[in-house]
């Protein structure tokens, strides 16, 4: 590999640590609220509330995943 | 633009830029006292450098050449995936699922590591100039930094406002720096866990706001919807830091929660898993 392919490819790297991760989930939940934000273009009640509560249950799916647990005996 | 995002806007820079710097310092305090002070302080004034490049390059583009709606969107769900995930580690934090983000103990690892590379070479040594520290200190002040910038891009961007938003966290680095030459240590008495909450809280509502109104959702209220999103989102935060609670190992309830509600194994991430002081880790 080329010194500019290493460099693209660290880039790439990190940028993906970045923002991804070890929270998959995250990133996927941000894909799926601007999904249906576009689904939901023109409304106002329905998009106001939808959004933040898909962000939020995608949060707690997030945040549960993340927990601690009591080690198997 | 309403008053209320400007404010919102200038605190969630701030708080960010405030707690990142925090962490920079730890880290270039440590390089400082291990490999001397001149090395360590250079690599934070090129780290600032580049980053400050970074609004420049990356931002004034952004504001000028691409369409605001698009913006938005683009801006919006990188504020989601930081914020979202700021809000987890806070949730985790507070729950007691994860242990708090401790300066002391990263400020102790890193001279650990540091006091185990060789010494530079004695004309190296005679300038004052070391590598390992000018590295460590650009690095932690760049990495660390990076998180800022893109805050900086984001919400500047989105509103147009990226000078403000640049001067918000020049102005937080710049106080950092200042109460860091004055007590000359890290600042391991900065509420870093609750101020991360905030911006978290913040950044969320911010990604969803801007998500929304870039594709085309109506907020009822206008710009007013932002302070109601981080209302909601302070109310989510303790609704899920009580619940998470009841989750703890050894806990009452934990033991009695129902079958299937557990996350597959190989999922979690127990503490001592974050990521090492000086990454990318908020």
């Amino acid at each position: 590999m080329t010194a500019i392919g290493r460099a693209v490819r660290a880039f790439a790297l990190f940028w993906w640590d970045f923002l991804v991760g070890d929270t998959p989930e995250l990133a996927l939940a941000t894909g799926a609220i601007v999904g249906l934000a576009f689904l939901l273009a023109g409304q106002r009640v329905v998009g106001a509330v939808l959004l933040p509560l898909v962000a939020a249950g995608f949060l707690f799916i997030s945040t549960f995943r993340g927990r601690r647990r009591a080690p198997r005996s | 633009m309403h008053t209320s995002s400007t404010l919102v806007l200038v605190i969630a820079v701030f708080a960010a830029s405030l707690v990142e710097m925090v962490e920079a310092l730890t880290i270039v305090v440590a390089s400082g006292v291990s490999r001397g002070w001149r090395s360590a302080l250079e690599g934070a004034a090129a780290a600032l450098v580049v980053l400050g490049l970074l609004v420049v390059v990356v931002g004034v583009p952004l504001i000028r050449y691409i369409p605001i709606d698009a913006l938005r969107v683009i801006v919006g769900a990188l504020l989601l995936v930081l914020g979202l995930s700021w809000l987890r580690k806070a949730i985790l934090r507070a729950s007691g699922h994860k242990d708090p983000h401790d300066e002391d103990l990263i400020y102790a690892e890193t001279v650990a590591e540091l006091g185990e590379e060789p010494p530079e070479d004695e004309r190296a040594r005679a300038r004052g100039r070391d590598g390992v520290g000018f590295a460590v200190a650009f690095k932690g002040v760049f990495l660390e930094g990076t998180e800022v910038v893109l805050i900086v891009v984001s919400l500047g961007a989105a509103q147009h406002r990226l000078g403000l938003a640049a001067l918000a966290a020049a102005v937080a680095a710049v106080l950092v720096a200042i109460v860091g030459v004055v007590v000359a240590r890290q600042l391991s008495e900065v509420p870093e866990n609750t101020i991360k909450t905030v911006v978290g809280v913040m950044l969320t509502s911010f990604g969803v706001f801007w998500v929304g109104e870039g594709a085309g959702v109506h907020w009822p209220g206008s710009d007013l919807a932002i302070p109601v999103l981080v209302g909601f989102f302070v109310v989510v935060f303790f609704a899920f830091t009580a619940y998470m609670r009841t989750l703890l190992p050894g806990s009452a309830t934990e033991t009695s929660a129902p079958s299937g509600t557990s996350a597959p194994s190989g999922t979690s991430a127990p503490s001592g898993t974050s990521a090492p002081s000086g990454t990318t880790a908020p």
